[in-house]
């Protein structure tokens, strides 16, 4: 134990300086993939279908490059507000707080920064899309891995107490691999949220600057915008391809990959597979990592991070360390309130009260959209989804059809949308709910089915004895049976509606903008002509509905659903 | 070993040992619990010890509190003369549930303790590889605990914990969630280890709710009482290796160990005044609730039945035996029938009084009226009903009685204890209980206080 008295201290303030260099990495990754060939300006996103791998290419890195920032965050948050319990008590509402203001809203701000940053340069702008990506992909990442964290098992915990495995080897043995299965599933949920917002978040405009990146997202925005509706299909089709790509190469392996990581006891009957990671299971390229790279690697972390460290906490020159480290936390997060708390009083006083009044009634009228969206999904999802979750041949024929129609994110559809809708009666007042239903039916449609086929057979039989009618059935059994997967569908569906509120409510088609009035349209608008006042306005209404909503009728709703109807 | 350290062990003599360690769990209201009074004993080089106590009485703490798993609130724990803080790496623990990591083949489990000590890559293969050999599990080194039986997977957490040397062998139940033949086999197999001295493990302290597993496997048993945890016997236990469960002596040792398990309830029973170690009792009067065993109704019936057909009469051990039933399991539903005076229990048998007979005779409905006269002397059930008859709507919300409750229990224990009080209503029909809305309320019939129908013997 000598060793350990050497290097005392070592355990977060590590973590945090190592992931400090790997955002770094990244960020230089994407300066240097994004700053050199293409510095096309505004307009001069070409249409030619030949770029259109390239331009595949660079969404596809943007995305990554927030994505691993998303990983680094999620495990450095969830980390602490798992195991401080004075950092849980900061965090954990911080979070719920976060991930209900809807990602846009943070655009301007965002871009004016980085833009500030980086002046004259892309890397600003580039690095603005990055983080836009990042606010809408990192939140459910987040929860996943916390509540992992705070759920390891009591016994397992304590056996690598008794083990004396240091607080990195009980990361990396014990809490990460239990939290995988959940990191795993949640990755696969932030790409396709960010593959939805990869049109806003790579064509936008502020006050009459307007900015674009190289990517498929303003391919398919320009494609639109002129009405050129081959390439948009050529654009639509790569999307598809892309995704069906990481589906099949990235996805299903680690899904695979991640089941040995299930807490069961008992082989389950039918666990994922994948014929890409059996092979390369078997070809000996995993094998000879693990033996060159991954054993060498976990025993440098291991010394790195030194044995046995809790008992250093209580070593005085640390103990000052830290307390001087967490007075300085303190103190920054309290100049940081003091000085947005300051803004927004600067902002809300330049508000008139028409102004409020109007955000309001925008405010109620997407949320009347936001009801009316959730309705049309229930009623066609869950005739459909308990068909298919009743019939496993159909179940096994229909699940990949279904999957990679939802992975097509609705915003790419929109313009075509539009151009049918608009001509509709409300114009984009009643098109906007159909976009809405477009982006969010999937999550209630999947939460049916998985709820669906967990009705155990015996209570299916016990049905079929007695002989109940077709409506009695419904109303004693499936019904009951799917109500706490199907609001947990609806819970996350709503959510998805309020944050696509903000691009289905203002669209820009054929250079021509559409709007719809809500909230939504307000904040898409506000945030393009530098209404900052209103801007805060509107997000903050919408994020205290959000949240409110949320507090007051889905989780009791949830809570009583599943201490009622759960089958177990 | 370094001389300096055997010296000391000569002076202190002991491996382990226990000042008055008391562990209380603080409550939301800053009530505290009482889980260990002040324990004290001593663990010497050499011994195997069982430690035995009901369930709920806080044996699996005392063990974590050994091991430097959690610490006590008062008192010491002082290892070779020093005090433990924090997880003493000279000890390993077994747990119950096997606590494997699902995602690490058998021989990464082993190797996880050389891994916590830092021991390179090839040495402790190699020592893994040994005791997978001397466990009896070569060939599955590769293999993952969700291909094993539960008898290998316990196997796996055995040699995880060897594989560290540990001087002290900690078990928590390690053998309870086995079937019965392969519990027994992995007993015979650890006590030739142990006995042959092929592991250089100095002692070994299990926790167990098996009296039998206890006097076949220990020299040495320790018995916990409960509410709060005290030692109530300390019996070394000199029975002469290999154990024969049959010979006389076994079966008279466990009958013993039987009778101290399942007697000193009674004596607590006849002497709750003179308690003095518990907290301040003479400021709450007679305002303390006492707990009631959480005997079920139909297994208390069950088991009444079949005393009565062996003529009123049985020995409790054989009972537990035949119904497959640990002293655990049985202890509630004797300690209900004892509540409901339906029988007594004097030297380990378990006898039917005169009003257990008539239960036993009688249908559901007249059962029913004789547990509800019985209710009406057990505080806990009167406090209930009185409550909801005084109330105007006779009908009160569940969280008024867990808060109560919580006054004189921990949060789970009020929980369970308002659970057993709530089937116990229900079936004796003294008040409803509403899942929906969470409420205890009582009908017309059940508003007036049946008093004046005498003791129910027709």
């Amino acid at each position: 134990m000598n060793d350990a008295r050497e290097r005392p201290g070592v355990g977060m303030a590590d973590v945090l300086v190592g992931a400090s260099i790997l955002a770094l990495i990244s960020v230089v990754i994407a300066w240097a993939t994004h700053a050199h060939p293409y510095t096309a300006e505004s307009g001069h996103i070409s249409l030619v279908w030949w770029h259109l791998p390239l331009d595949a290419v660079y969404s596809w890195l943007r995305m990554l490059a927030a994505y691993v920032i998303s990983l680094i965050f999620t495990l450095v948050y969830a980390y602490l507000a798992a195991f401080n319990s004075r950092a849980e008590k900061i965090l954990i509402p911080l979070l719920d707080m976060l991930q209900s203001i809807p990602v846009l809203s943070f655009l301007p701000v965002v871009l004016l920064a980085f833009v500030a940053l980086f002046p004259g340069s892309r890397i600003g702008v580039n690095l603005a899309s990055i983080v836009l990506i990042f606010t809408g992909q990192v939140w459910n990442m987040v929860f996943a891995v916390y509540h992992g964290f705070i759920t390891v098992p009591r016994d397992l915990r304590e056996s690598a107490l008794s083990l004396n495995l240091s607080p990195w080897q009980r990361f990396r043995s014990l809490e990460l691999p239990y939290a995988m299965v959940g990191l795993v599933w949640n990755s696969m949920m932030s790409w396709a949220g960010g593959w939805f917002f990869l049109m806003a978040a790579e064509m936008f405009s502020l006050g009459n600057h307007a900015y674009q990146l190289q990517g498929l997202g303003s391919y398919l925005q320009t494609a639109a915008n002129q009405g050129r509706w081959g390439a948009e299909l050529a654009g639509l089709i790569t999307l598809v391809l892309v995704i069906v790509l990481m589906d099949q190469l990235i996805w299903r392996p680690l899904l695979a990959w991640a089941d040995k990581f299930k807490m069961e006891m008992v082989e389950g009957a039918d666990r994922p597979r994948s014929t890409v990671l059996r092979i390369l299971r078997r070809s000996l390229i995993l094998d000879w990592l693990g033996r060159i790279v991954w054993t060498p690697l976990t025993e440098w972390s291991d010394r790195l991070f030194s044995a046995t460290l809790p008992r250093i906490r209580t070593h005085a020159t640390v103990a000052s360390t830290v307390g001087l480290i967490r007075w300085l936390i303190v103190a920054f997060v309290v100049v940081v309130i003091v000085t947005a708390l300051q803004g927004a009083y600067r902002l809300i006083s330049q508000l008139t009260s028409g102004e409020v009044e109007i955000v309001a009634l925008a405010t109620m009228a997407t949320l009347g959209r936001v009801v009316a969206a959730l309705l049309i999904s229930v009623v066609w999802t869950v005739p459909v989804g308990v068909f298919i979750g009743l019939n496993r041949k159909w179940a096994a024929r229909l699940t990949p059809v279904s999957q990679i129609a939802a992975s097509v994110p609705a915003t790419a559809l929109f313009p075509g949308l539009v151009a049918l809708l608009i001509h509709l009666r409300g114009g984009l007042n009643v098109a906007s709910v159909v976009l809405m239903v477009l982006g969010t039916q999937w999550y209630i449609l999947f939460n049916v089915i998985a709820g669906a086929s967990a009705i155990p057979e015996d209570l299916r039989e016990a049905t079929r004895m007695f002989r109940l009618t077709r409506s009695k059935t419904w109303t004693v059994l499936i019904l009951p049976a799917i109500a706490p997967f199907l609001i947990t569908g609806i819970i996350t569906a709503a959510g998805g509606a309020w944050n696509a509120s903000i691009v289905a409510e203002y669209v820009s088609f054929h250079s021509h903008v559409y709007t719809a009035f809500g909230v939504g349209a307000i904040i898409a608008r506000s945030s393009q002509n530098h209404g900052f006042s209103v801007l805060l306005l509107a997000t903050g209404t919408l994020a205290v509905t959000v949240v409110a909503i949320n507090r007051l009728v889905w989780r009791r709703l949830y809570n009583k659903a599943a201490d009622r109807y759960s089958v177990s | 070993m370094p001389p300096g350290s055997s010296q000391r062990k000569e002076q202190s003599a002991g491996l382990v040992r226990l000042l008055g360690v008391t562990k209380m769990y603080t409550q939301p209201d800053h009530y505290d619990i009482r889980v260990l009074d002040d324990i004290h004993f001593e663990i010497h080089p050499g011994e195997f010890i069982a430690l035995l106590g009901p369930s709920g009485s806080g044996k699996s703490t005392l063990l974590r509190i050994i091991t430097g798993l959690s610490h006590p609130s008062y008192g010491t724990v002082l290892y070779r003369g020093q005090p433990v803080v924090g997880p003493n790496p000279h000890a390993a623990m077994v747990f119950q549930s096997f606590a494997l990591y699902p995602w690490l083949s058998v021989q990464q489990n082993v190797e996880l303790g050389l891994v916590a000590q830092g021991v390179a890559p090839d040495i402790r293969q190699k020592r893994a590889i040994e005791l997978i050999d001397l466990i009896g599990l070569n060939g599955y080194e590769d293999a993952f605990p969700k291909e094993l039986s539960g008898g290998m997977r316990q196997r796996v957490g055995f040699a995880r914990a060897l594989a560290v040397d540990p001087e002290l062998l900690c078990m928590d139940e390690p053998f309870s969630a086995l079937d019965f033949l392969t519990a027994e086999n992995l007993r015979s197999e650890l006590l030739d280890l142990w006995l042959e001295s092929r592991i250089p493990t100095r002692a070994i302290l299990m926790v167990t709710h098996g009296i039998e597993e206890a006097v076949y496997m220990a020299d040495r048993i320790v018995i916990l009482s409960k509410n709060p945890a005290r030692i109530v016997a300390d019996l070394p236990n000199l029975l002469p290796f290999p154990r024969n469960r049959k010979s006389a002596e076994f079966v008279q040792m466990v009958d013993q160990v039987y009778k101290i398990v399942t007697g000193w309830d009674e004596q607590k029973d006849t002497t709750p005044v003179n308690d003095e170690p518990f907290k301040a009792t003479s400021d709450e009067g007679g305002r303390q609730l006492k707990p009631i065993p959480y005997g079920h109704i139909s297994m208390l019936s069950g088991l009444l039945e079949l005393v009565a057909d062996r003529g009123g009469q049985d020995d409790l051990y054989r009972l537990g035996a035949e119904l497959f039933l640990e002293v655990d399991d049985l202890l509630p539903v004797t300690e209900t029938a004892e509540l409901f005076q339906l029988a007594e229990v004097r030297e380990g048998d378990l006898i039917l009084t005169e009003l257990g007979h008539s239960f036993v005779e009688q249908d559901v409905n007249d059962r029913k009226s004789i547990v509800r006269q019985q209710l009406k002397d057990v505080p806990m059930l009167r406090m209930i009903t009185r409550v909801l008859r005084t109330k105007a709507n006779h009908a009160m919300n569940k969280e008024f009685f867990t808060d109560i409750l919580e006054e004189h229990f921990s949060v789970d224990e009020a929980e369970r204890q308002l659970t057993t009080a709530i089937n116990w209503g229900r079936f004796a029909d003294l008040f409803h209980y509403d899942t929906d809305t969470e409420q205890l309320y009582l009908d017309e019939d059940q508003t007036e206080d049946p008093l004046p129908v005498a003791s129910n013997e027709s």
